[in-house]
């Protein structure tokens, strides 16, 4: 039992905390979400640089061989900042299939790209009825000769403006909520019959609808078994929640510092509102739903990386409802404490309670995972 | 980052559980089970075998009996024994006075009374609230004063656990009334069977005798049962409370309880099937038990920090207030899975009657834990303060 960063963790997390401080202030932020597709190439060049587009890669990939921890510090970070370039669709999600099931072939292809900072990818899976199913799948991939004839609509794809190369769930057969025959299919960005409506999200980042009009690919674009990819899309899908509950301590932590200090300085009845002791009270529950929070975080660090998918998929779930209800709480009591301020676009608190929401909108929110904590038994 | 136990942790707690199965009374487990009451004898008998062993002061210094495990062997032991269930040590001894002997005792007192503590052949209750000193600790009017060669001490002490089992009382008195409310209090310790001591029982609302009123009227206690410096006994409560908080949270207490639930549950019909397939019941459940694993990885976050530095942390008011939700959402839960067969009460023995034995009873006595060892409202206050800086 050991809660401690090793001393490499150690020197990644001052390197990453100190490129934000860096570059990634409120303001500095605003430049960026102006650029053209919400994000700054700048500093994602700069984040490949420090090797953090390559950090789970295993050394013979090109990688650094980092684990669920050096995600976690990542994603913290990232958290803290509100950081809206695409490390989770394209290094966690894109990179997490790649690592987990891609080819030797499709790794030459595809990791190079992502660890040098020049390609970025997008996650096509939900789907209009689908919600936080990931076996409910009814895009379909039809197979022909040489490769498979894609036909669907996916939502909310996430970086799918930008995306170089689509990550796309496709049922290969049988019905829309069949485990088995579902693949998942490397689509290029701009493949011809492919229909992108782009927008923003409410929590700044950028987001598309995507439409696929029998769009070919060849047969290589499969990663893993075409037949029976969801076991795959499961584990990376866990790699993303747990890669969002990091981000959401960070969101958190950064919140509640926010607004202590704000509680601090703002003066009503001719002292700090810091002084009332109803308002000490609530600081104090946010900072409890804080730390429960923390520990989740570390619990589904170290569960995503294990094999046993029944206690891996438990404890993820089981840390995504803790996330969900700290979050919710932290969220909304850092609005109510700062008042109106909080409520406006200016403030900076506001934009860390709407990233918090969409995060617990992001794979199944606490009363989703909540039921699966239920139906799978112990975990204490 | 390594979130599981070792292989040397797990051989220790194997040690542990194999000694509970070969030591434990059948008995005094099954009653613990139920949320039955276990008498003195069975307790005593208990932590004598534990001292034996050497595990009834496990956390104190080598020096005075204590076994030298690292802070997560100290977690497994006392989270072993809640889920077992048996008895852990006597926390008016071992977790409270024991430590202040030994921290701020004379040679002669750590002589005295540290073995008698190890061995329980005392019995210590904890003489701190007051009718009028409840969160407000520091407002105490209980009197020591010096006169001839004695501490004359007059006043009343409130909610004494077991004062009715105890032999000896740990004290904060008043001993300069002119200073400011924290600068004179004085600790002090003495027989409850001294002249001029009254205990009086308290009925709780679950039926059961766990606390008393202890009257003090001109009760002559010699000057050397002073513990530390006078005026000082501020500083050695504190110092007492803090350490309370660590072991507070009773996580394998809570564990036990989510056993129990499960196992009374899945035999209990409700809308004819067993009660564990209903979906609103098993998400509250699954609730307590998320709660519960945050709490525990909390806890052991804390106490392997705690290793390091050696003193209490102030994030360890968290645990006390999230132990305490976890022990009343599981009793709680309980009350609610039995329903109306909560209802029997025997005002005889002060139990509830049938099968569903301590249930309603254990609910209303859990409500105790958000209040004692310092209020959920204090330990919000200890955070907002000495974590928040507010």
């Amino acid at each position: 039992m050991d809660f401690n960063l090793s001393e490499e963790q150690r020197l990644l997390k001052e390197s990453v905390d100190g490129l934000l401080t860096d570059v990634y202030d409120f303001e500095q932020r605003k430049t960026y979400l102006r650029e053209k597709g919400g994000w700054s190439r700048l500093i994602w060049s700069r984040l490949a640089e420090l090797g953090l587009l390559g950090l789970p890669f295993v050394e013979a990939d090109g990688g650094f061989g980092g684990g669920g921890v050096e995600t976690m510090i990542v994603m913290e970070a990232f958290g803290r900042a509100l950081v809206v370039e695409p490390y989770l669709t394209t290094v966690v999600i894109g990179g997490g299939f790649l690592r987990r099931g891609g080819s030797d072939a499709q790794k030459t292809a595809h990791l190079p790209g992502i660890i040098d900072g020049s390609r970025t990818f997008g996650l096509a899976q939900l789907e209009r009825n689908s919600r936080y199913d990931l076996n409910d799948v009814t895009t379909s991939a039809r197979k022909t000769g040489d490769g498979w004839v894609i036909d669907g609509e996916k939502f909310v794809v996430l970086n799918g403006e930008n995306a170089d190369t689509l990550i796309v769930t496709v049922r290969t057969k049988g019905a829309q909520r069949d485990r088995d025959g579902i693949a998942v299919l490397l689509v290029p960005g701009d493949a011809k019959g492919i229909a992108k409506k782009s927008y923003p999200t409410q929590d700044g980042l950028r987001a598309a609808d995507i439409s696929f009009a029998r769009v070919e690919v060849g047969s290589a674009a499969a990663i893993g078994d075409p037949d029976n990819a969801l076991p795959l899309i499961e584990r990376v899908v866990d790699d993303a929640r747990s890669a969002l509950c990091a981000e959401a301590v960070g969101l958190m932590d950064e919140s509640l510092r926010t607004t202590v200090e704000y509680m601090k300085t703002r003066k009503q009845f001719g002292v700090p509102i810091s002084s009332f002791q109803s308002l000490q009270h609530r600081a104090a529950d946010m900072f409890v739903a804080l730390e429960q929070a923390r520990s989740m975080s570390m619990y589904a660090t170290i569960a995503a990386d294990m094999d046993n998918a029944a206690e891996r998929a438990k404890a993820v779930a089981a840390a995504k409802v803790q996330i969900g209800r700290s979050a919710k709480f932290i969220g909304q009591q850092s609005i109510q404490l700062h008042g109106g301020i909080g409520m406006t676009m200016a403030a900076k608190i506001g934009h860390y309670f709407k990233r918090l929401t969409m995060i617990e909108n992001t794979f199944g929110d606490a009363d989703y995972h909540l039921r699966r904590v239920s139906e799978t038994g112990a975990l204490v | 980052m390594d979130l599981v136990f070792t292989e040397e942790e797990q051989a220790f707690r194997e040690e542990v559980r194999q000694f509970l199965r070969d030591n434990v009374s059948p008995q005094m487990r099954h009653k613990m089970v139920e949320g039955r009451h276990v008498s003195k004898q069975e307790m005593v008998t208990w932590w004598r075998i534990l001292n034996k062993k050497g595990w009834n002061v496990s956390s104190w210094p080598k020096e005075y009996g204590g076994t030298g495990w690292s802070s997560v062997q100290h977690y497994i032991f006392r989270e072993e024994l809640q889920m077992y269930p048996a008895p852990t040590p006597l926390a008016f001894g071992v977790g409270m006075v024991g430590p202040v002997i030994y921290t701020f005792g004379n040679e002669a007192q750590k002589k005295y009374y540290l073995p008698r503590i190890a061995n329980v052949d005392d019995w210590w209750c904890q003489g701190f609230s007051e009718p009028g000193a409840g969160s407000d600790l520091a407002s105490l009017t209980t009197k020591a004063q010096r006169r001839g060669g004695k501490w004359i001490i007059n006043g009343q002490k409130t909610w004494t656990t077991y004062a009715q089992h105890a032999n000896m009382i740990f004290c904060l008195c008043r001993t300069d009334p002119s200073a400011k409310k924290q600068m004179g209090i004085s600790f002090i310790v003495f027989a409850l069977d001294s002249k001029g001591v009254t205990v009086r029982p308290i009925q709780t609302i679950d039926g059961g005798y766990e606390i008393n009123e202890v009257f003090f009227d001109d009760v002559k206690v010699p000057c050397e049962n002073l513990i530390g410096e006078e005026n000082k006994g501020w500083d050695y409560a504190k110092f007492l409370l803090g350490n309370e908080r660590t072991g507070i949270a009773r996580v394998g207490v809570s564990k036990e309880r989510i056993r129990h639930i499960k196992e009374l549950a899945s035999s209990f019909e409700s809308d004819g099937r067993p009660l564990i397939e209903d979906r609103t019941f098993r998400e509250k459940l699954a609730i307590s038990e998320i709660e519960l694993k945050a709490l525990e990885l909390t806890q052991l976050r804390i106490v392997t920090a705690e290793g390091k530095h050696g003193k209490p942390n102030p994030v360890s008011s968290m645990l006390k207030m999230k132990g305490a939700q976890s022990q009343q959402a599981a009793t709680e839960l309980l009350m609610e899975m039995i329903g109306p067969f909560a209802a029997p009460y025997d005002e005889h023995s002060h139990e509830a009657m049938g099968w569903t034995a301590q249930i309603a009873p254990s609910y209303f006595n859990n409500r105790k834990v958000s209040i004692y060892g310092g209020s959920d409202e204090i330990q919000r206050n200890i955070i907002a303060k000495a974590v928040l800086g507010l």
